[in-house]
């Protein structure tokens, strides 16, 4: 079971958000949108959004580097498993309580606003409890994760994270001890991986640096260039 | 020099009498879909009033348009690229749609379906958001209508500024005209520039600015971007949408549908040439009132042998220049000079301009207290005040409006003068500075305003545009995505399938 739910489920999960995005962005790029509220109400908005994104961004990154960055590499810089827990424990802790008041805000938003409530689909506001759920797991394990500081649990979850991309069949086995609250954290992880390609999440892959150096007026023309 | 070609419209509010069949053809071909109830492509306002959506004009509150830097560059007013991106996750200056209206019908069933009772049956008013119960209408989109509401609040409007504007509240002294409105098509379009994702583009051939449905992610910036906030968010398909200048319509040569229906006949296209390089420079000028000459300065005479060979290396096809020789937006704008581009100062250099109105003179010259000029009022004694229309369509300056008004009443008179005395009036032209030729031709174009003369659209050429063979069999026109009508329904995707009126029916 635990081979199948970190060993293998992983594989399923991201092979899903890769193919599902592309065939999506090939397929109806028409609904590949944002889907903003803010036109139909500002209130709770202009608050909640705010909290919630930066906050949601700085955890992902947290996550990004903190598990993929090869342990080296720490080690080099002289950044001993138990900084990098303490580190991740503080930054993710506060940025997760940010994002978790702005959730919670944009959920009540949601679902007591007549007319947000109207225009919502089952996923729209599915994902966004879903992912104050993934907000609390993640803010549970910050205690526990504190608490065991010397056990360098932290160090196991890079291995398993760099395990799976590098394809080591042992990666499962290195998180079999860790506690019930890590696990669970996972799994929805997964599973929000999952639906992304299905739901208004995909609207972060279509961040819009870009912007920042293309020109302002954009010009088409239907003249066959000789 | 970079010649660009650009179909742009003006319209002659001296003869708008606001029956708003523009606004009403134009919603039922674009906007009689879910999501966009509240969304006019065209709309007419009653002026003075503070418009649709409230208070449109006022960028102090709203940030549209352009703002000039202290090093004389340009940037959108809501901010640079970086805070524009900054504010992605809430957009501090977006209406709400309440701003514009909320949507509703009535409950019609009702009237039939009631049962027996002692108060007669009533249709109550329903939200098309949230489908709940809406006791009072407080706002439309036209809910000034003829000066409809209170003066206090209507005096919201922009124009006043500079102008006395207390004695307008009087009984005596009100007045008031129609302003018919659209996205202006732009030179230096805000919309544009604003958005994130680059989906909204202007089109090489004829200047029509476009959203790319596509392409739009939905992250509203446009909307606050164009200061006329004539961008509407559809809240249906997440995505954003505006006047297409009837593109299709346009492309086979015909007039939009706006003008095509227009009863006052006040409504002209034409093609104008520009100079594409020297946009950012226009735009940029320093003064306020400069703007509109500068944009003047950008338009290039089609009849000049050098821009007509410049105009041919660009690959213009030889009937648009020809047709922008026979363009009544080159002639009411550069020739006779009395049509205005709206709000220049907001330096999106528009193309949509207009001929502002005459109005009744006041009971003051009658009684013989203004001065008559040889049966020429002076048009400050028009009952509109120069100034206001001066800041609704020149940034302020008067001297253009009242040169233009003054021209357009020396028309009235030379003409009246030739065709009822018999004589011609040479001393009236010339003291408006026109050629009776011109006036003749003026009094053709504007007064008889013929079909062929209001319209001078040149089609675009075949092998310009999309091969059709592809699309035989297709679904009209849609919001993309083939037959993905893009709205939200149980799907995974969210897609909902189109329906066709016989399947509907069936």
């Amino acid at each position: 079971m635990n081979q199948f739910l970190f060993g293998i489920f992983p594989y399923i999960a991201l092979t899903i958000l890769a193919v599902g995005s592309i065939a999506r962005y090939e397929r109806d790029p028409f609904t590949w949108k944002s889907k903003s509220s803010q036109l139909l109400r500002r209130r709770q908005l202009m608050v909640g959004s705010v909290l919630f994104h930066v906050g949601v961004l700085v955890i992902f990154f947290g996550h990004l580097f903190g598990l993929l960055v090869p342990v080296e590499i720490y080690e080099a810089l002289g950044v001993t498993p138990q900084a990098k827990a303490l580190m991740a424990g503080i930054g993710g802790g506060i940025a997760g309580v940010i994002a978790l008041i702005g959730g919670l805000l944009l959920a009540h938003r949601r679902l007591m606003d007549p007319r947000v409530r109207a225009t919502s689909s089952f996923w729209d506001t599915a994902i966004l409890l879903l992912l104050i759920l993934q907000l609390l797991l993640g803010l549970i394990s910050v205690p526990v994760s504190l608490s065991n500081l010397a056990e360098g649990e932290v160090v196991l979850f890079m291995n398993w994270a760099f395990g799976i991309f590098t394809f080591d069949p042992k990666a499962a086995s290195y998180i079999e001890h860790v506690n019930i609250i890590f696990k669970l954290h996972i799994i929805l992880g997964l599973i929000i991986f999952i639906l992304f390609p299905f739901t208004r999440l995909v609207h972060m892959l279509s961040a819009p640096v870009r912007y920042l150096w293309r020109p302002y007026q954009v010009v088409r023309t239907r003249r066959r260039k000789a | 020099m970079k010649v660009r070609a650009q179909i742009g419209m003006v319209l002659n509010l001296d003869k708008c009498i606001g029956c708003h069949t523009c606004s009403v053809t134009c919603k039922n071909v674009w906007t009689s879909r879910d999501g966009v109830e509240y969304a006019w492509f065209n709309n007419v306002e009653t002026k003075p009033g503070i418009g649709y959506p409230k208070d449109w004009e006022n960028q102090k509150r709203w940030n549209g348009g352009w703002e000039r830097t202290r090093s004389g560059k340009l940037r959108p007013k809501q901010g640079a690229k970086w805070r524009i991106l900054a504010n992605i996750f809430a957009n501090p200056d977006l209406p709400e749609i309440d701003d514009f209206y909320e949507p509703f019908d009535f409950d019609y069933d009702h009237l039939k379906s009631a049962p027996q009772m002692e108060a007669f049956p009533t249709a109550r008013p329903r939200s098309k958001v949230s489908g709940q119960r809406m006791e009072k209408i407080e706002w439309g989109p036209n809910w000034e209508e003829i000066l409809g509401g209170e003066f206090e609040k209507r005096s919201q409007d922009y124009n006043f500024e500079g102008v006395q504007k207390e004695i307008y509240g009087e009984y005596e002294n009100t007045f008031m005209m129609y302003l018919p409105r659209l996205c202006e098509h732009c030179l230096n379009p805000a919309c544009a520039a604003s958005c994130p994702s680059g989906a909204i583009y202007k089109r090489e051939e004829d200047g029509i600015v476009l959203i790319d449905q596509e392409k739009c992610r939905g992250w509203r910036m446009c909307v606050s971007g164009c200061p006329y906030k004539k961008i509407y968010y559809n809240w249906e398909s997440g995505k954003s949408e505006k006047c297409t200048f009837c593109y299709p319509r346009i492309e086979s040569g015909m007039p939009t549908v706006c003008s095509e229906t227009c009863v006052g006949r006040i409504r002209y296209l034409g093609v104008m040439l520009y100079d594409a390089d020297k946009i950012q420079e226009a735009a940029a000028v320093a003064g306020e009132q400069e703007l509109y000459d500068a944009q003047l300065g950008l338009f290039l005479d089609p009849t000049d042998p050098e821009v007509i060979s410049a105009a041919r290396e660009e690959g213009i096809p030889e009937e648009w220049i020809e047709a922008a020789r026979h363009s009544p937006v080159w002639k009411m704008a550069m020739e006779w000079k009395i049509a205005f581009p709206l709000h220049p100062e907001y330096r999106t250099l528009p193309m949509v301009w207009y001929i502002p109105p005459l109005s009744p003179i006041q009971n003051a010259a009658e009684a013989g207290a203004i001065g008559v000029d040889r049966d020429m009022p002076d048009v400050r004694s028009l009952r509109i005040p120069v100034r206001y229309l001066a800041n609704l369509l020149t940034a302020g300056d008067e001297a253009p409006i009242v040169s233009a008004l003054e021209r357009m009443l020396a028309m009235r008179a030379y003409m009246r003068a030739k065709s009822v005395d018999g004589v011609v009036d040479l001393e009236i032209a010339r003291r408006v500075g026109l050629e009776p030729r011109q006036i003749d031709e003026m009094y053709r174009i504007m007064s008889l305003a013929d079909y062929e003369d209001r319209f001078v659209v040149p089609t675009t050429h075949r092998e310009m545009v999309e091969d059709a063979y592809d699309l035989r069999g297709g679904c009209g026109f849609t919001d993309g995505n083939q037959c993905s009508a893009g709205s939200s329904g149980g799907k995974l995707f969210g897609s909902r399938t189109f329906v066709t009126p016989t399947e509907a029916m069936s």
